[in-house]
């Protein structure tokens, strides 16, 4: 396609595009007017759904009682996942493996908050009343939670039908790396971790479900984002063909960045649902739900190697990526891992690149689209290994990315993935980034500041930006041999609806479904250029009901497709409507169509008195067919249907155009460290981009500002954090933190831009930004200043302190409680991770201690807030005890065992407890010593685990909890068997309970 | 996401809610601000029979000042006392410790009386009211009582208040001569729950230590006021700063969590602590 700049350009007038005009979408959204998916009551006798999730991360279901529930009044019914299994099909993935993906456990939990069960009732308030009444009974699995344990021959396996945690393996190279690699001058390698982070928009999730069953056939408005080929899935899993599946977006959305996708498994969980129970049911995902079960990047470890000549050549580049998936490969995953492969050599002319992509689930949420989607990632490994490469050859980092830029004369470049990049001008780009920062007195800061002691530090980061993505590129996660099997898939059909009323009222549809991306206002822009209107008089739409719009599979708001192929079928539409409109003035007139210009809402001939309005045209599309030009069809209605040319199939080799355009991002942070508390102060950030051409420079900073502030969540402190046991740590804001305000530097944004040859208008994707390259560039501001290789993310004020002490940091991802002593699972038959021991001296010889451990009665006593303890075999005892305080109440049922018993001496308990707040484990072992004149010393240690809400809304305290109940449970055999009521020793449990409560963390204080 | 059932009482004078909190006892749960209620509300961790509202007890709201002391009642917001003069000449380390406080939204709604009944282990308001020797104004259907600072904050989330009793105001000494007032603290953002917080009342005479008072936040599981008489009679900080802060995160037992180790918090405190007496040092010297 050519550049041009607008069928009205050359005619005197400025065209809209390129003019910061403030956003269309803007007055509704700030007055309160904008409609939502809850706001939404599309059809009568709404009914609403809670689900119940599991607290387990790796649990077989044993029994599902739903009897309590479904009793409850108000409650329609419960759907489980055997009526799921029943009604749906699994969804499948791309990588052909025996994984079984439903939208609601089916016999197995496989992450902590997977849904289990689905309560509609006459209101949310009762269905979250019903989910208390649901009696589960989990069998616990051992849990694969971390990566690369999971990996191991001995992990437990998440799929029996896979046989192992590995789901799929490619190694692709192109050109010859061995070879490079093994005659390079040098070469560097640096294992790498990229944690788990997701995107948290102030809007979550939201379904509503019809089902109609004569034909059989499902509506469902929802704030699904696309991509739309994940249209076919949901209409697979429910058994209908796609016209029977009608999908209708709301009108506004309250953002995304990639994760609005996710929605979809919950489609087609509550059209399932609708069906079983008859009822069109509401769905609307709480802050919780998003933030333990939504979706979340896909986070890698792995090694990355670089290839270096004498003189600084970028010869050939490694990346063995281990990528954890979550419980299961949810479509399009593994598109996130693939995604950046066709441009795998990132900015740089290096011909020789290997890719090993190891695909592993665990015990944790399933992961998806997320802003950068794959290149934050990529980038962490490419530009880490670039910044420690010029650090180990003693070359300025910029200095050694301007040797191996793609120069601006190669473009379009055919990378070695396969990507014909479109245009850049790095070396431009890079300078501006060198002017913008005041680079060599910046580079004299920093070195006059670690001169002095100080801990400054500088980091670059360079990248491209695939925008527009080919629909093909996710099946190189097939081998070339298994793609051949199927039908070729590639392209990217984009298209556009222009249509004009008698009254000249303008309306184009395009199948976008924004999420605050102001498309609305630039296709306005684009629109009123090619048809001379003002963009008021244009109105858009952009979202998607699949019953009438032109949608399809590449459809919806992904890959920054808006400006790298939209942009160009709503041209391509215009200029069709345009050609229309000359078409009939040029019969009034009677002139050459050629000869009539559209502007100011007017169509005239230059040169002439001939000019007649445009809505006058329109009025005569509708009115008059009779009088319309030969060959030309009445009314005004044009459809452009495009898919960029460039956008082939992958190759025998593994190589792949995979997007339309591919902008690129230059960033440079300086940061300084303050030793005392580990706070990363951003002293200077810097970003330059080549956007293509400039439609809305409005949009454009909102944009690069946004992907800047995602980029440094992850990079400071955003992170999806589990224990060992697959609990969540991060349930609410509290614990994953997200920049706010006065977290954000200051950002200087530059442009070096070049023109897009691959779309219309010249313009180019550039929604993913700095959020593909903040977590590089900070990370190696950080590593710079504190002269280390390996940081891991995120750069949290407590990790950068240990890493300044010189300390191991706590590792990224899974969180094992702190050490303490004999804490080494090797030697102490304990289960859990929360570890802890005691000795008391108790006023009673140890056969009374003994007999009263034992005794059910003295139990009831001495657990504060037991009712009732009942034997449930030979010293096993099932004990229903109310934990309350103030007005915190709950009852839960413990399950407690006394095993190894060698009376009077010694022995082991193991017990479970579980209720509406969470669930939790644990065991111990007691040793009984006579100590002088009729006294016990006891010693305990114990381990203990917790999971469900309590853990997963702050798991913090937990530690300290488990260690005053256990204490205050002696203290209290103790005080019962001195003859002092033992209650009055503290009610350890209550007490430990408030300090659960601490853990809510939840927002302010009262 | 939604609260279970409960009710709904919307107190007109003080005696409705002194006799709904004798009814109900722990089973209620009174709503001020809301800013932390209302979540635990909605998560269901806390599931109460009964809510009494006393945001329309116009009487809770006041400010009095009586001799050296300053009443503050409980339902007078956070951010009406940040805006207060004269509570800002008169009780210095509040002034500083309120713009620490949750953020500009949670201020607007977020009260004194539930600041303090919440008794969060970082929270200012509790911190500068330890540290200062303040009083907790506790009322019945039996009476009124007064409750020191450092015996009210019991633990986690946990106090001195029977579940009969309904925290009516907070007492607060005046500023004091030759006396300085400071007040810091460490969160990985801003607003967040402190990680640890340091604040101090040192008093001069004649540039010796007459008293030090040095409370610290969110390392234990309540404001801790650290016992320094053996510093006093001192000679002015100085090197000895350090020497006092290091005293007093030695005799801490940090909390440990996913956010900061025990080592963390302590190291934080070291800096904190040294931060506020000399801060605090300089004030009382001008």
């Amino acid at each position: 396609m050519a550049q041009d700049a607008g069928a009205t350009a050359g005619h005197g007038t400025e065209p809209w595009v390129g003019r910061a005009m403030p956003r269309k979408e803007d007055l509704a959204l700030l007055t309160g007017n904008a409609r939502f998916i809850d706001d939404l009551e599309p059809v009568a006798g709404l009914k609403h759904a809670a689900i119940l999730r599991s607290p387990h991360a790796h649990a077989q279901i044993t029994g599902i009682d739903i009897s309590r529930a479904t009793a409850l009044p108000g409650v329609v019914g419960v759907v489980t996942g055997a009526d799921v299994a029943r009604v749906t099909r699994p969804i499948p993935s791309v990588v052909k493996v025996a994984i079984d993906y439903y939208p609601l456990a089916v016999e197995k939990v496989r992450f902590a908050g997977e849904p289990v069960a689905v309560v509609v009732a006459d209101d949310r308030y009762i269905a979250e009343d019903a989910l208390d009444l649901i009696d589960v009974d989990y069998e616990p699995l051992g849990p694969a939670v971390d990566v690369e344990r999971a990996m191991r021959a001995d992990a437990p396996v998440l799929h029996e039908a896979v046989g192992s945690n590995i789901a799929n393996q490619r190694s692709i190279s192109y050109g010859d790396p061995d070879g490079a690699f093994a005659t390079a001058a040098h070469v560097v390698e640096l294992p790498y971790r990229f944690p788990k982070y997701s995107s948290t928009p102030m809007e979550t999730y939201g379904v509503i479900a019809q089902h109609e069953a004569m034909p059989e056939r499902y509506a469902v408005w929802s704030n699904f984002q696309g991509p739309f080929v994940l249209h076919p899935l949901m209409a697979g899993a429910l058994g209908v063909p796609g016209n029977r599946l009608r999908l209708i977006s709301p009108p506004a959305s309250g953002g995304s960045f990639g994760i609005k996708q996710g929605v979809y498994p919950y489609i087609v969980l509550m059209c399932a649902v609708s069906r079983v129970l008859g009822c069109p049911v509401k769905w609307i995902e709480d802050r919780l739900e998003h933030l333990s079960a939504s979706s979340s990047a896909t986070d890698r470890v792995g090694m990355v190697s670089a290839a270096i000549g004498a003189n600084g050549e970028l010869e050939a580049l490694r990346f063995e990526n281990i990528c954890n998936m979550g419980a299961y490969i949810r479509a399009p995953e593994p598109a996130s891992v693939y995604r950046m492969q066709a441009t795998s050599n990132g900015c740089y002319r290096v011909r020789n690149i290997a890719v090993d992509n190891t695909l592993v689930v665990t015990n944790q949420m399933p992961t998806g689209l997320n802003r950068g989607f794959g290149g934050p990632q990529f980038f962490f490994a490419l530009e880490r290994i670039m910044d420690l490469a010029a650090k180990k050859l003693g070359i300025d980092p910029i200095e050694l990315r301007k040797r191996n830029f793609i120069a601006k004369d190669q473009f379009p470049y055919d990378a070695p993935g396969g990507s014909l990049m479109d245009a850049g001008d790095y070396q431009s780009a890079v300078a501006k980034l060198e002017e913008l920062s005041g680079y060599p007195a910046l580079v004299a800061r920093r070195d006059a500041a670690k001169a002095e002691g100080r801990l400054f530090g500088i980091g670059i980061a360079c990248g491209v930006e695939p925008s527009g993505s080919n629909m093909g590129y996710v099946s190189l996660a097939q081998t070339a041999e298994e793609r051949g099997r199927s039908e070729p898939k590639s392209g990217a059909n984009t298209s556009a609806v222009i249509s004009m009323d008698p009254t000249g009222a303008v309306t184009a549809h395009i199948c976008t479904t924004p999420n605050g991306q102001g498309h609305a206002t630039v296709a306005a822009q684009i629109v009123a250029d090619r048809l001379g209107l003002d963009p008021d008089r244009i109105d858009v739409v952009t979202e998607i009901d699949t019953r009438v719009s032109s949608w399809s599979i590449a459809s919806g708001n992904y890959a920054n497709r808006f400006a790298a192929a939209v942009t160009s079928a709503l041209a391509a539409c215009g200029d069709k409507v345009a050609g229309k409109l000359r078409a009939i003035a040029a019969e009034m007139f009677d002139c050459a169509p050629d000869d009539v210009v559209l502007s100011g809402g007017q169509a005239h001939v230059p040169g002439t008195n001939k000019t007649v309005p445009v809505r006058r045209l329109a009025a005569a599309a509708h009115w008059n067919p009779e009088g319309m030009p030969e060959h030309t069809e009445p009314g005004i209605y044009e459809t452009a249907v495009i898919s960029p040319e460039v956008l082939t199939g992958p190759d025998g080799d593994d190589r792949v155009p995979s997007s339309v355009t591919y902008g690129s991002v230059f960033d440079l942070a300086a940061v300084e460290i303050d030793p005392a508390t580990g706070r990363v102060a951003i002293e200077k950030y810097v970003s330059v981009h080549d956007v293509g051409t400039v439609l809305n420079p409005l949009i454009v900073e909102g944009q690069v500002r946004g992907g800047f502030v995602h980029g440094l969540g992850g990079a400071l402190l955003e992170e999806i954090s589990y224990d060992a046991n697959g609990n969540l740590l991060s349930g609410t804001f509290a614990d994953y933190l997200c920049p706010t305000a006065p977290e954000v530097p200051d950002l200087v944004i530059g442009h070096a831009n070049t023109v897009s040859p691959h779309t219309v208008l010249g313009s180019k994707g550039l929604g993913d930004g700095s959020s593909m390259l903040a977590p590089a560039a900070l990370a190696n501001a950080v590593a710079d200043a504190l002269d280390l290789d390996e940081v891991d993310l995120p750069l949290t004020s407590h990790r950068v302190w240990q890493l300044v002490q010189g300390r191991k940091p706590v590792p990224s991802s899974i969180r094992p409680m702190p050490e303490r002593a004999g804490d080494d699972a090797g030697d102490v038959p304990l289960e859990g991770l929360l570890r802890g021991s005691g000795t008391v001296v108790i006023d009673a010889p140890p056969a009374e201690v003994w007999a009263a451990l034992l005794d059910p009665q003295g139990l009831t006593d001495l657990l504060p807030g037991c009712r009732e303890v009942k034997a449930a075999g030979a010293n096993r005892y099932e004990a229903d005890v109310e934990l309350g305080v103030a007005g915190i109440k709950g009852r839960y049922l413990a399950d407690v065992s006394f095993l190894d018993l060698r009376e009077p001496n010694s022995l082991s308990i193991s017990g479970n407890v579980r209720g509406g707040l969470g669930h939790g484990r644990g065991s111990g072992r007691v040793r009984l010593e006579e100590a002088d004149a009729g006294r016990t010393k006891l010693t305990y240690d114990y381990g203990a685990d917790v999971g469900g809400k309590v853990a997963a809304v702050g798991q913090r305290m937990l530690g300290r909890v488990t260690e005053v109940m256990i204490a205050e449970f002696f203290d209290g055999l103790n005080a019962k068997l001195s003859g002092a009521d033992p209650r009055s020793s503290g009610g350890g449990f209550m007490r430990a309970l408030r300090r659960a409560l601490r853990l809510l963390g939840v927002g302010g204080r009262t | 996401m939604k609260p279970v059932a409960f009710d709904y009482i919307r107190a007109d004078d003080e005696g409705e809610v002194l006799e709904a909190l004798a009814q109900c006892g722990s089973d209620a749960a009174v709503l001020a601000g809301g800013m932390s209620l209302g979540p635990m509300l909605n998560m269901r961790l806390v599931r109460p029979a009964v809510v009494v509202d006393i945001g329309r007890l116009a009487g809770l709201r006041s400010v009095d000042s009586e001799g050296d002391r300053v009443r503050i009642g409980a339902t007078a917001r956070q951010a009406d006392i940040m805006a207060d003069a004269g509570v800002a000449e008169a009780v210095p380390l509040l002034a500083r410790a309120l713009p620490h406080v949750g953020h500009y939204q949670t201020r607007s709604r977020g009260t004194f009386g539930g600041s303090v009944a919440h008794a969060d282990p970082s929270a200012e308001i509790p911190l500068a009211l330890v540290t200062l020797g303040g009083e907790v104004e506790l009322t019945s259907a039996h009476g009124r009582r007064h409750v020191e600072a450092k015996d009210f904050f019991k633990g986690l989330l946990s106090t001195a208040r029977r579940p009969d009793e309904l925290i009516t105001g907070t007492v607060w000494p005046k500023r004091q001569p030759a006396t300085g007032y400071a007040f810091a603290e460490f969160a990985q953002r801003h607003g967040d729950f402190a990680i640890a917080a340091a604040a101090c009342a040192l008093h001069l005479k004649d540039d010796r230590v007459q008293s030090l008072r040095l409370g610290l936040g969110g390392v234990e599981d309540r404001p801790v006021l650290i016992d320094m008489s053996q510093f006093d009679e001192a000679e002015a900080p100085g090197d000895l700063a350090l020497a006092i802060a290091e005293y007093a995160a030695g005799s801490l037992d940090p909390l440990e969590d996913m956010t900061a180790s025990a080592d963390y918090r302590r190291a934080l405190t070291v800096s904190l602590a040294r931060q506020v007496i000399d801060a605090a040092f300089e004030e009382a010297r001008t």
